[in-house]
């Protein structure tokens, strides 16, 4: 019997653990280590943080799904990875720490015959002073819907200043990015166009001041370059809907922006023109940006190999190129295709845990040389792909042996359906729905836009806003293993 | 004659020089048959992709 161990339990890693364990049944073993004792549906926390929806409805408890899976489930955090073992045993383990199951603090050693390190980012808050509490979680300044809970504390926030602004005390709203090297625009995007909504339905939108501050070169943006869409006969960037979506809901704008402190009240930013400035607000919601979990790494003499199995900002490496260069020699097929890392070939990284070889939009500077522009976003639909092609690979590497082929999930040959809420209600709600093809454009290919224009597009309405709703209950359902759940895609 | 729908373009120099979509644009939006038609036609859409990246 041979043993996958996968770390980490959001999209990634449960979807490669739980395919995983369908596959190889009662022959294999396969093993979750994850710190959390709950699964998150993330992209329903923006509901959570305007108060329409409980904790409750986006969480579910891991233990008895993972039971009903016959995946052994451990909670606690990798710590580091023995791939090559240690001078007592060639076998290669993971060392982690017990944050429940009644052994919080407690270490042990996991042997294994396959990894894939799913860990998702740790939220960077510290990386911008002010932005985090100086102990790696979010301080006191802003609120965040990155967790159910971040969630739940910004719907109270959010509360407050309703209350204040029926009584008559005027309310400014920030919300974005708290760093010049974020990611997730899409989901600070979707919380300002739902904070607007729920507004407008307590009848106190006139006594709100919006502004958006992100590290985008430009409106529409989010991580991707933008993209481009057919529309009236026209081939039109998405840059000219984001902008008259904020136009039309009133929320001007702040863009190229690199938050650099966070004060109660206040935040002092730099642009890509190399000016600084400073922005007030009342309430303020600021993405932080995401690095590795910082998972270290030891060879058989206990040697530090962190850096060679780990990217800079603590991402896994891959079977990605990343001596691609300027940005003029990037191409679609620098990304990685197996997630295999090229060291290792019994480890594997899924979802954002792995190095991206570059990011997506165009790399952007200050003058005084501070980088400001997206980092390369890894939703859920890639995640999940990813993660499932990953659990293919490992399970025929145990099964059929070291010479299995590997199965591929480029994201520069993938596309991506994203549905960005931009308020909530039955007949009242609306969504930008949208796909993209691919989600990292291939010029050579696509020469032009960087995508399939047949393939990529986008609308706002209610329509968007009812699938964004029936995909709430659909991957909660898939992901607590109900009946069906394998037919239900990525 | 006021419009509603063009009051935003006059409030910042940004807003001006974008696109705002007027009153009908608005209203088919959350219009519930046309929206009906079009969460038909977006699934499908969205399943074609799907299907692609698979």
């Amino acid at each position: 019997m041979a043993r996958l161990v996968v770390l980490g339990g959001g999209v990634a890693g449960h979807t490669t653990a739980t395919f995983a364990a369908k596959w190889l049944g009662s022959a294999h073993e396969v093993v979750v280590v994850t710190p959390n004792a709950k699964w998150n549906w993330i992209p329903s926390n923006i509901w959570v943080g305007v108060g329409q929806m409980t904790k409750d409805e986006v969480t579910f408890d891991l233990a008895g799904v993972y039971a009903k899976a016959g995946i052994t489930y451990k909670q606690a955090k990798a710590v580091s990875l023995n791939p090559e073992g240690n001078t007592s045993s060639d076998k290669s383990f993971v060392t982690i720490e017990y944050t429940g199951q009644d052994k919080e603090g407690t270490s042990e050693n996991i042997e294994y015959d396959y990894i894939v390190n799913a860990t998702g980012p740790k939220l960077n808050f510290d990386a911008t002073p002010g932005l985090g509490n100086g102990e790696g979680q979010m301080g006191d300044n802003t609120v965040s819907v990155c967790t159910a809970d971040h969630a739940v504390h910004a719907s109270h926030k959010l509360t407050e200043a309703i209350e204040k602004m029926k009584k008559g005390e005027r309310q400014k709203f920030l919300v974005g990015t708290g760093h010049g090297m974020c990611t997730c625009q899409g989901a600070a995007f979707e919380y300002i166009f739902n904070i607007e909504h729920e507004l407008r339905k307590a009848g106190v939108r006139d006594m709100a001041d919006m502004k958006w501050i992100s590290n985008e070169s430009f409106l529409g943006d989010f991580g991707m370059g933008g993209l481009h869409m057919k529309v009236g006969g026209y081939v039109v960037s998405s840059k000219l809907f984001a902008e008259s979506l904020f136009a039309e809901r009133n929320v001007e704008w702040l863009i190229g922006a690199h938050t650099s402190k966070v004060e109660a009240g206040k935040v002092e930013y730099e642009l890509l023109d190399g000016s600084k400035g400073e922005e007030e607000f009342d309430f303020a919601m600021l993405i932080p940006p995401f690095a590795g979990v910082g998972l270290k790494a030891y060879d058989k003499a206990g040697e530090d190999i962190t850096g060679t199995v780990f990217a800079p900002n603590g991402f896994m490496k891959v079977d990605a190129k990343y001596d691609a260069g300027a940005y003029e020699n990037w191409k679609a097929s620098d990304w990685p295709r197996t997630y295999q890392n090229p060291t290792y070939s019994n480890m594997f990284a899924a979802g954002i845990a792995f190095a991206p070889p570059h990011i997506i939009s165009k790399p952007m500077s200050s003058p005084n040389g501070t980088p400001i522009n997206p980092t390369p976003p890894r939703t859920g639909m890639p995640s999940g792909i990813i993660g499932k092609a990953v659990a293919h690979s490992v399970c025929d590497l145990m099964t059929k042996g070291e010479s299995a082929h590997l199965h591929e999930a480029s994201m520069a040959e993938m596309g991506a359906a994203c549905v960005a809420s931009a308020g909530k209600g039955v007949f009242s709600g609306t969504a930008a729905a949208m796909t993209v093809y691919p989600v990292v454009p291939d010029f050579e290919t696509y020469p032009g836009t960087g995508r399939d224009t047949d393939y990529t597009f986008g609308e706002i309405g209610l329509a968007g806003h009812w699938i964004k709703h029936i995909l709430h209950f659909l991957f909660i359902y898939k992901a607590k293993l109900n009946p069906g759940w394998t037919l239900i895609p990525e | 004659m006021k419009k509603e729908e063009e009051i935003n373009f006059q409030k910042s120099d940004d807003f001006s020089r974008t696109m705002i979509p007027g009153s009908f644009a608005r209203k088919m939006r959350t219009c519930v048959i046309w929206q009906f038609i079009r969460f038909v036609i977006i699934n499908i859409k969205m399943i074609i992709v799907v299907g692609k990246s698979h």
